[in-house]
């Protein structure tokens, strides 16, 4: 018998709030995206944990799809990123408020 | 909290205790290192323990995907583009620019911390089975993921191309240089093709020594010359990953 899923979805809840906790203090933009990839990654670990419990694949294909959306907001997110330091020098969230307004 | 874990068997219960330990040790370093090269290094780390956990859930498929597209698309998308920024430089993680935002986040964190885990636990309602297929039929991982994709998730998947097209799009469209605004290398050879300059430079401002007298000046951005016709070859190879 294998691991419990509550498990499974207590290190995913830790996994994602290690995720939401560095997205909100951490003031590098690079490093605010890899926490929202271990966010993704969290929420990716319990569809695997839930589509186990409950014996379902869609679980699993919904894993599929996360995994192509984080892939396109990967690159569009840095494409962005890129063509702002081209403007102005520095990768820090406060270096863009003047985008308010 | 030892019963649980021991109700599973040894190999499970020792392979679910290490790879949960390296995906926290992991997350928390993409949290707390100030250099984003080990932060990128670090959610490598997470990744790959997550990948073990897929496999321990019978989803192996996902496992080899996430090593693929994850560990080795992303993660590298990121380290490039931290070298091309050049921001691989230590942050003073200690300065807080909003005072007071650091308590209050992770007083935040514990709160949503402590509702999913006590939605973890607690009941879920499960309803009727969706008609995508089960885990524990014979065929393999690879065989219901794909007869799951291509036949109820068909809508889904036409999206999904559709929104891959629009990032090739979106991530042209943003590494495009606006029209009249030269880049640094139209810049830089417009500067040497000039007569007067390139008089100065040398006495032949050939096409072939164009480059090299450039480079040879000791001009303070010199790097630059180099280093940005990579980065707009690179944005336009972005999306084919």
């Amino acid at each position: 018998m294998s691991i419990s899923a509550s498990w499974y979805l207590t290190l995913a809840a830790v996994l994602f709030t290690i995720g939401a906790v560095g997205l909100l203090i951490r003031r590098n933009v690079l490093v605010m995206f890899m926490c929202v990839e271990l966010m993704l990654n969290a929420a990716n670990l319990t569809f695997v944990t839930f589509a186990r419990k409950l014996n379902d694949i869609a679980g699993q294909t919904a894993v599929f799809f996360v995994l192509v959306v984080a892939a396109a907001e990967v690159v569009v997110g840095l494409g962005i990123i890129v063509s702002i330091y081209r403007r102005r020098l520095g990768a820090t969230a406060d270096d863009v408020h003047e985008l308010k307004g | 909290m030892t019963n649980l874990l021991l109700a599973a068997t040894i190999p499970d219960a020792i392979t679910f205790v290490l790879a949960a330990l390296i995906c926290v040790v992991g997350a928390l370093g993409v949290v707390l290192a100030r250099n984003p090269v080990h932060s990128a290094l670090m959610l490598v780390m997470t990744l790959f323990g997550v990948a073990v956990l897929f496999i321990e859930e019978n989803a192996q498929f996902l496992a080899a995907v996430q090593v693929i597209v994850y560990a080795g698309a992303i993660v590298v998308l990121f380290l490039f583009v931290i070298m091309l920024l050049g921001v691989d430089r230590n942050e003073v993680i200690a300065k807080e620019s909003l005072p007071g935002q650091r308590p209050v986040a992770i007083c935040l964190g514990i709160l949503a911390l402590a509702e999913v885990l006590l939605l973890a636990h607690g009941k879920w309602s499960t309803g009727a089975h969706s008609v995508s297929g089960t885990i524990g039929s014979p065929a393999s991982n690879v065989q219901q993921i794909g007869k799951s994709i291509f036949t109820t998730y068909l809508l889904a998947f036409e999206v999904t191309s559709a929104l891959l097209v629009v990032a090739v799009v979106g991530a042209v469209v943003l590494a495009r240089r606006p029209r009249g605004m030269p880049g640094p290398l139209e810049k830089a050879a417009g500067a040497d093709l000039d007569p007067d300059d390139a008089v100065d430079a040398g006495p032949e401002p050939g096409k072939a020594e164009l480059f090299d007298a450039s480079l040879g000046d000791g001009e303070p951005d010199g790097d630059r010359l180099v280093v940005e016709p990579e980065g707009e070859l690179a944005e336009s190879e972005v999306p084919s990953p």
